[in-house]
């Protein structure tokens, strides 16, 4: 079994920072690991501005922010990229089984950097009630058929929740065209940045409905309405509230949950509440030598923090192979 | 004169900015924490602009979509006008991030560039 100083999985802006810092702070031996095949995370689908204002204090796209850490990965001899590269176990004692085309690779690491990233809520988290058509979307992953594979998933939309994604895609489904009919979000206020409620909604008179929630959801094969109910602070449904709206396309921006399905595996242990590691300081897991950071440590709502914070990482790794 | 109540949106702060103003002019910005809120009140009272970011379809290269943007801000009634022109772009040549797509894009003499290289 082969033997790495580090290895870092995932190569998004959590795992690029902590590549490039560990390798600032000493460590000669990286590999990082992709399960896509480009570098870059999220960011590459995040064609919208608003990454970089406090890290390079400029304004940038999501690609553009990524390939400023491309460039600078590429340029460091000592990080070993390999793309298409999918983990698949990791155990206590940093033992990592990936996959990548034709090969299963096994290899030990001094120290293991999780940049992992989150994943989105679904319908079944959140219990909207109602057929099963298609035309259900998580706001990301409309954003990926959208903005990647160029395609328009629906006409007629309202999307579920205000967090940044569905500001963002409200906003998007609409510059291509499409109706964005509704903004529904049980709160009183949003989840998302304000400047997203201005620039994303109000900017194109999108109707944004706080305390209320979408109680089902109607259709056969694709959607054709649903039943949108006010609630009161507890969330309950007020009756005689109700009324339809028509639509083919309902997106999710319900919230994100850390990834970190594989050092529970290594035995980690996680908070059930927020799937976060439990841990006694930023980027720690409960397992030494494992270290977890960007979205996989905690949901954040811009990238330049993550970036931030995910250098510690590097660092903490770096000290950690040291002390070894 | 009259005083509106505009969300700065230049950074995710989100300053609320308090702008007196009268004929379409502004007299007074108050919450500003920083020069680029009051520069944006000035603008969003006067002629709103906004950086358009949006795909257009590549032919070439190892990605169908290169994602783009203006590179400065447009007018913000021109959006539409200029996302019925990103429609129609077909790329015929890969691109690298920062290419220049569209030298004079709807002869608003701001570029349509490129934000990702489309090779692998």
């Amino acid at each position: 079994m082969r033997e790495r100083d580090l290895v870092i999985v995932g190569g998004g802006p959590a795992g690029m920072a902590a590549a490039i810092s560990a390798h600032e702070n000493g460590v000669k031996d990286i590999l990082l690991l992709e399960r896509d095949q480009y570098l870059g995370g999220i960011l590459n689908q995040c064609v919208h501005t608003g990454f970089g204002i406090e890290y390079f204090k400029e304004v940038l796209t999501g690609p553009e922010y990524a390939e400023r850490f491309v460039k600078k990965v590429r340029d460091i001899p000592s990080i070993e990229i390999s793309l298409r590269s999918f983990v698949v176990r990791l155990s206590r004692d940093r033992v990592l089984t990936y996959l990548k085309p034709g090969i299963l690779e096994t290899i030990k690491a001094k120290a293991v950097i999780m940049a992992t990233g989150c994943r989105e809520k679904t319908r079944e988290m959140v219990h909207i009630p109602g057929t099963r058509p298609a035309g259900i979307f998580s706001a990301g992953l409309a954003q990926k058929l959208i903005n990647v594979e160029g395609l328009l998933p629906g006409k007629e939309v309202v999307v579920v929740g205000s967090g940044d994604i569905g500001l963002i895609m409200a906003r998007r489904f609409t510059l291509e065209g499409a109706k964005v009919k509704a903004v529904i979000e049980i709160q009183a206020e949003t989840r998302g940045l304000i400047r997203n409620v201005v620039q994303c909604v109000e900017d194109f008179d999108i109707p944004l409905y706080f305390n209320h929630k979408i109680s089902r959801i109607y259709g056969s094969d694709r959607v054709e309405k649903v039943h949108v109910v006010r609630v009161d602070k507890d969330h309950n449904e007020i009756s005689g509230s109700g009324f339809d709206i028509t639509c083919d396309t309902v997106l999710l921006s319900v919230g994100l949950i850390p990834e970190n399905e594989l050092i529970e595996m290594a035995g980690a242990e996680l908070d059930r509440k927020t799937n976060s590691p439990v841990s006694d300081g930023l980027n720690k897991t409960s397992i030494p030598g494992i270290f977890a950071c960007g979205n996989s440590f905690k949901v954040y709502d811009i990238a330049d923090s993550v970036t931030r914070d995910s250098e510690l990482a590097g660092k903490l790794a770096a000290e950690y192979i040291r002390g070894l | 004169m009259k005083t509106k109540n505009i969300i700065c949106i230049e950074c995710p702060q989100g300053c609320l900015l308090s702008v007196d103003h009268e004929n379409c002019k502004v007299l007074n910005i108050r919450g500003a924490k920083c020069p680029k809120g009051t520069a944006y009140a000035i603008t969003e009272m006067e002629d709103p602009v906004r950086i358009l970011t949006s795909a257009v379809l590549s032919e070439a290269g190892a990605l169908k979509m290169a994602p783009v943007r203006t590179n400065k801000p447009i007018p913000k009634k021109d959006l539409f006008r200029a996302m019925d022109e990103i429609k129609k772009i077909r790329l015929k040549v890969p691109v690298r991030p920062g290419d220049v797509i569209d030298a004079d894009f709807l002869g608003l003499g701001v570029k349509l560039i490129s934000t990702r290289g489309t090779t692998s």
